[in-house]
């Protein structure tokens, strides 16, 4: 190991969105007509959103309540896609009638685009914040479902082996060598489907809802507001990357026993 | 071949034949071999690849069934694996996501045993393979060697009356082979165990066993059983040594 300095990481990782965010000033300040605004009139904006007291309009102080709606559509169809999708893969990993029953199916499904459901999704569930939540469901599910499938087929056989000459019952072999087996696929499937859950909150906000951070971007994209738009961005990646970091967190103490994770 | 004995064996292997599917062949793994083991006895298995002697150890675990003759432990049928018969792989077979004491616990848990009755179990054997500096390391962080150790702790830890041995230092360097081979035999003797070990080491075999049994393929087969009386421990440089060695080789190159 070469000796670095603490800082040199986050002065590295620092280092490319600052000369990005140089390059969008040069690109668009003093411009009478750029459509892009220029970032310190985003940051400006980013304040008001938050605290008020600049525009004082109609979206003044209101980003609180959009990234509480959008965090619970994100973090509520996560939940349900992983209660739903880790049972059934589990089930479909291990039980062969089930898997020849529904893999086939899934399968297909599986390449239909959360968006290309939209339309679908808001004739069954209407108008609002329970198609917001389908779709939010639907982008989780099949990065959970498939990576507990795989995590559950893939325990490698010797494990089972050794089990059972140590006199562990056929039935107690799932919780005690399948399920910690397939612990390391079934934490990265979740870890992708919390990260998508994000990437479709703005599709899943196209539904009509009144608020969160898609359905502002969606209003202040009609209203050419683009400086909300990247407000919006910037507020949905950072809220996606700390959710990302705590979810990490948490898999690294669960496999602390993984060389690959902990 | 066998030597007659008015013991009754813990092991009894008789007339046992594996054939296997593959290609749309049947391929003879192990043709009608016969092996008497007692308690307490260390015998070695020894030959090339393909002579069975894996498929043998595996049927005597329960892993695979006979397609003809009996496989007899204490004069029962050997069915399906059981903890009465500990298995050590060359790859260890440790559970990853539990620690050195949990993987040596895993068995007496498994089987029901009292938690507290458990945890004294683990520190007794985690001691025994002096590992106790590393209970709570997880297996990833322990070397080949440590590795084993504690794959056979928990075998041990178990109270498996056979502990069945396959190429387990296989892939060790020759150092730490020779230590475990040392702490192995300390055991056997201390424990009164008896162990089948699978080698195509021929010196191991010497090292290590009260009986050679010599197998050869094409189809599988033993081709003699041979007994070793060097007291331990044996010194590989000795004219004793160097004469079996000799002898073990010619018999396995076919020349008997």
């Amino acid at each position: 190991m070469t000796q670095h300095s603490a800082w040199r990481g986050p002065a590295l990782a620092a280092a490319f969105p600052l000369l990005a965010l140089v390059a969008w000033h040069l690109a668009t300040s003093g411009r009478a007509y750029s459509l892009i605004p220029p970032p310190y009139e985003v940051g400006l904006e980013l304040w008001d959103l938050a605290f008020g007291g600049i525009y004082d309009d109609a979206f003044s102080e209101t980003l609180q309540t959009h990234a509480l709606a959008s965090m619970s559509r994100a973090y509520g169809g996560f939940a349900l896609a992983a209660a739903v999708a880790l049972p059934l893969g589990m089930l479909i990993g291990r039980v062969e009638v089930i898997r020849t029953m529904l893999d086939p199916t899934l399968q297909l499904l599986r390449p239909v685009p959360v968006t290309a459901w939209l339309p679908l999704a808001m004739i069954v569930f209407g108008l609002g914040p329970r198609s917001a939540f389908f779709l939010v469901f639907l982008g989780a599910f099949y990065p959970v479902l498939i990576n507990t499938i795989f995590g559950v087929r893939s325990v490698e056989p010797r494990l089972f082996e050794a089990a059972a000459m140590l006199g562990l019952s056929p039935s107690a072999s799932f919780t005690k060598v399948v399920l910690p087996a397939s612990l390391p696929s079934i934490f990265t499937g979740l870890r992708l489907g919390l990260g998508l859950s994000w990437v479709v909150i703005v599709v899943g906000e196209m539904t009509g809802v009144q608020t969160g951070l898609g359905a502002i971007i969606m209003e202040a994209r009609q209203l050419s507001r683009t400086d909300i738009v990247i407000c919006g961005m910037a507020v949905i990646g950072v809220l996606g990357f700390a959710s990302d970091k705590l979810i990490m967190l948490l898999g690294q103490w669960l496999l602390r026993w993984s060389p690959q994770h902990g | 071949m066998n030597r007659t004995s008015m013991v009754e064996p813990i092991l009894d292997v008789k007339n046992v034949t594996k054939r296997f599917a593959f290609n749309n062949e049947t391929v003879t793994a192990l043709a009608n071999a016969n092996l008497r083991i007692e308690k307490g006895e260390f015998v070695c298995l020894i030959g090339p690849s393909g002579c069975g002697k894996s498929t043998l150890l595996r049927m005597v675990a329960g892993f695979e069934t006979a397609s003809e003759g009996d496989l007899l432990m204490w004069a029962k049928p050997v069915q399906g694996p059981g903890p009465d018969r500990g298995m050590v792989f060359q790859d260890y077979g440790l559970f990853p996501w539990l620690t050195v004491a949990r993987n040596i616990g895993f068995g007496p848990a498994a089987r029901g045993r009292p938690t507290r009755e458990v945890r004294a179990t683990e520190k007794r054997f985690v001691e025994m393979v002096g590992l106790t500096r590393f209970a709570d390391a997880y297996p990833h962080q322990l070397s080949g060697g440590m590795k084993q150790r504690v794959a056979i702790a928990r075998v041990l830890a178990n109270e498996a009356e056979v502990v069945l041995m396959d190429e387990p230092f296989g892939a060790l360097d020759a150092m730490t082979r020779e230590r475990l081979q040392a702490e192995l035999l300390e055991i056997w003797e201390a424990q009164k165990l008896t162990v089948l070990f699978v080698t195509h080491a021929i010196e191991e075999a010497i090292v290590l066993a009260d009986r050679v049994v010599v197998m050869s393929p094409g189809p599988g087969r033993i081709v003699a059983d041979e007994r070793i009386d060097i007291p331990r421990p044996r010194d590989p440089t000795s004219p004793e040594f160097n004469a079996l060695r000799r002898r073990l080789s010619s018999l396995l190159a076919g020349h008997h």
